[in-house]
């Protein structure tokens, strides 16, 4: 079991309020992902659950239980930090049963444990090395090994894999994702990047200035998000904002369309502009277009499309996909 | 050109350390050649290096006051105190690198200024006090205050040393179920060995060496090799071969201590500054 709720929960630093006041409710076995721009609070939230801060108001329950002032230790969490923390002077299979030890368990336990959860990362070869002579992506699994080994309630990952290169990245991601299916137990995992955030996660958290805009799964987000912010936040390129006379032909203050959302015609369409920069990617092709009126835009099209820079484009947003927000960035109904 | 310069240069650099390197070296080369010598030629200057050698000041000094009564008192004294001054400071040097106050850097300068007062200043009070315990001249008594003499700089070194300590490694004890006890014991203590071995050290030779409170607080039972070579300067007149043979004596063990560990001392004391 590893239910994790937050009710109420404040944390400040003097009179500044990282987190202002947060709800929510994780269920055990659960994939959630905190996500959200650096200085959200993503992390600090994260800290409170583990118990490495203390929160100044508001409760933390664990299976129903009240765990808000128990100390780390206690509350049989399992945390993978961003810097690996591993202990440098202990090899690579002290490192992973260094839990068990510290839960009193006899030696030769401890060996099988070990052994097990080795197997499982990879790692057999590796036990009697030093952390400093391992890669990164290597740590990273010890740092892994040593949280699964003693079977936590929940696992907490905080940004594991910003210290990794770009392949290593996709690589340990499916990893941890393979992992979650294993295991089936809870995970909350935090990043800044929101590929990571909609690939791996059941539902994801986005945050915004300590405070959680919206709570849902990933396609709930990018079908229905909550405000501006979420709109903006979530999907890659981001969203197109409109405001002004445009906007308010939809009876908003501003509207927001996808890049992949809006068509391209060298001949006709609803609106008339250049391409100031097109990005080829193979699959897909992103040109940045300066759409007459309205600025720039981003629009998503296919890899083969062969646009340069200063053509002239004309663009048509879908009309089934206009998002339309209220002058506070609230969403509105789907007009 | 330019090489030649160079070399001209290493050169007169060279010299110059070797002749201050010598001209800080000189007394105690005096020392270790007087301790040889007998009472007549110690005071001779005529002839410095040019007289009979003997070995009778070593066995005289032993036979008149017992040299390893007082070098066991030593050694315990310095390790003792040194032991102690860990015990407080580790946990001390914990709470200020990992869980400072705002007033932590207050405590931390207050505690170094107490090193800024001259000892003589406490004499009479801490005098009156050994007194009234009954600790004069009693190895826990000498031993306790020189572990408070050199508490601060102890603090001091170890928080530095903690402070390059990555805290994250930390946490991560705690989410492991490491408690206060086992964090220090299993993983903030072995990854500041070298830091807590050359802050070790240090004490260790500041204890040795220590000879105000010694003299002051101790007379024979407690007596540590400062105790025994002040013994050699006399009202009665100074005996140059015996007091160089009690000095030769005394410093022998720490010169070895610390050339043993200077690497050791080296790589601590600069610990940090090239990070």
């Amino acid at each position: 079991m590893g239910s994790i709720q937050l009710q109420h929960v404040n944390k400040s630093f003097g009179a500044h309020a990282v987190i202002p006041d947060a709800s929510l409710e994780i269920k055990d076995g659960e994939f959630v992902v905190f996500v959200g721009p650096s200085g959200c609070g993503k992390s600090t939230l994260l800290r409170l659950i583990a118990g490495l801060e203390d929160t100044t108001s508001g409760q933390i329950l664990l299976d129903g239980q009240d765990m808000t002032a128990a100390p780390p230790a206690r509350r049989q969490l399992a945390m993978v930090f961003q810097s690996y923390a591993l202990y440098p002077h202990m090899t690579v299979g002290q490192n992973i049963g260094f839990p068990l030890k510290m839960a009193g368990m006899d030696k030769a336990s401890i060996e099988g444990k070990v052994k097990e959860a080795a197997a499982v990362l990879n790692l057999t070869n590796y036990l009697d090395r030093r952390p400093r002579n391992l890669s990164g992506g290597q740590r990273q699994r010890v740092a892994i090994g040593r949280a699964i080994v003693r079977q936590p309630k929940a696992f907490l990952f905080d940004e594991p894999l910003s210290n990794l290169d770009a392949a290593l990245r996709v690589n340990m991601r499916l990893e941890i994702s393979e992992l979650h299916q294993q295991l089936k137990t809870t995970m909350v995992y935090v990043t800044h990047d929101q590929v990571e955030a909609m690939t791996m996660a059941d539902r994801i958290v986005v945050l915004n200035a300590g405070n959680i805009e919206q709570f849902g799964s990933p396609m709930e987000l990018y079908r229905h998000p909550a405000n501006r912010f979420v709109a903006g936040f979530i999907g890659s390129p981001r969203m197109n904002f409109i405001d002004g006379p445009e906007a308010a032909k939809h009876n908003a203050a501003s509207i927001g369309f996808r890049p992949e959302h809006i068509s391209v015609s060298a001949t006709s369409g609803s609106w008339h502009g250049t391409v100031g920069v097109a990005e080829h990617l193979g699959s897909d092709t992103f040109l940045h277009v300066n759409v007459d009126g309205l600025g720039l835009m981003t629009v998503r099209t296919e890899g083969e499309k062969q646009l340069h820079h200063g053509d002239a484009v004309w663009l048509t947003p879908d009309p089934q996909r206009v998002y339309r927000f209220d002058k506070d960035g609230r969403s509105l109904a789907a007009a | 050109m330019a090489r030649e310069a160079t070399i001209q240069r290493k050169i007169t650099v060279t010299a110059a350390a070797w002749v201050v390197a010598l001209v800080i070296f000189f007394p105690i080369l005096w020392t270790i050649l007087t301790s040889f010598k007998s009472e007549g030629d110690a005071i001779n200057l005529s002839h410095f290096f040019s007289t009979p050698w003997t070995i009778d000041s070593y066995f005289e000094v032993q036979s008149r006051s017992d040299y390893f009564h007082h070098f066991f008192n030593s050694v315990i004294i310095s390790i003792g105190s040194t032991v102690l001054a860990l015990l407080f400071s580790i946990p001390a040097a914990w709470s200020m690198a990992f869980a400072p106050t705002s007033r932590t850097r207050d405590l931390m300068m207050w505690m170094l200024s107490t090193k800024m007062m001259p000892a003589v200043g406490v004499l009479v009070p801490i005098y009156l006090i050994f007194k009234t315990l009954g600790l004069l001249d009693n190895v826990w008594g000498i031993m306790s205050i020189l572990m408070l003499m050199n508490l601060p700089i102890v603090v001091w070194m170890l928080y530095t040393y903690f402070k390059e300590i990555p805290v994250d490694i930390l946490e991560a004890a705690r989410m492991d179920g490491a408690t206060l006890g086992k964090e220090l014991v299993y993983v903030l203590v072995p990854m500041a060995v070298p830091g807590i071995a050359s802050t070790m050290l240090l004490n260790i030779i500041l204890a040795w060496n220590e000879a105000f409170w010694t003299l002051n607080l101790t007379t024979i039972n407690a007596a540590p090799l400062t105790a025994f070579i002040a013994s050699y300067s006399s009202p009665e007149g100074l005996f140059w071969a015996k007091l160089s043979a009690a000095s030769t004596l005394a410093i022998a063990p720490i010169l070895v201590l610390g050339w043993i560990s200077q690497r050791q001392l080296v790589r601590g004391l600069t610990f940090g500054a090239v990070k």
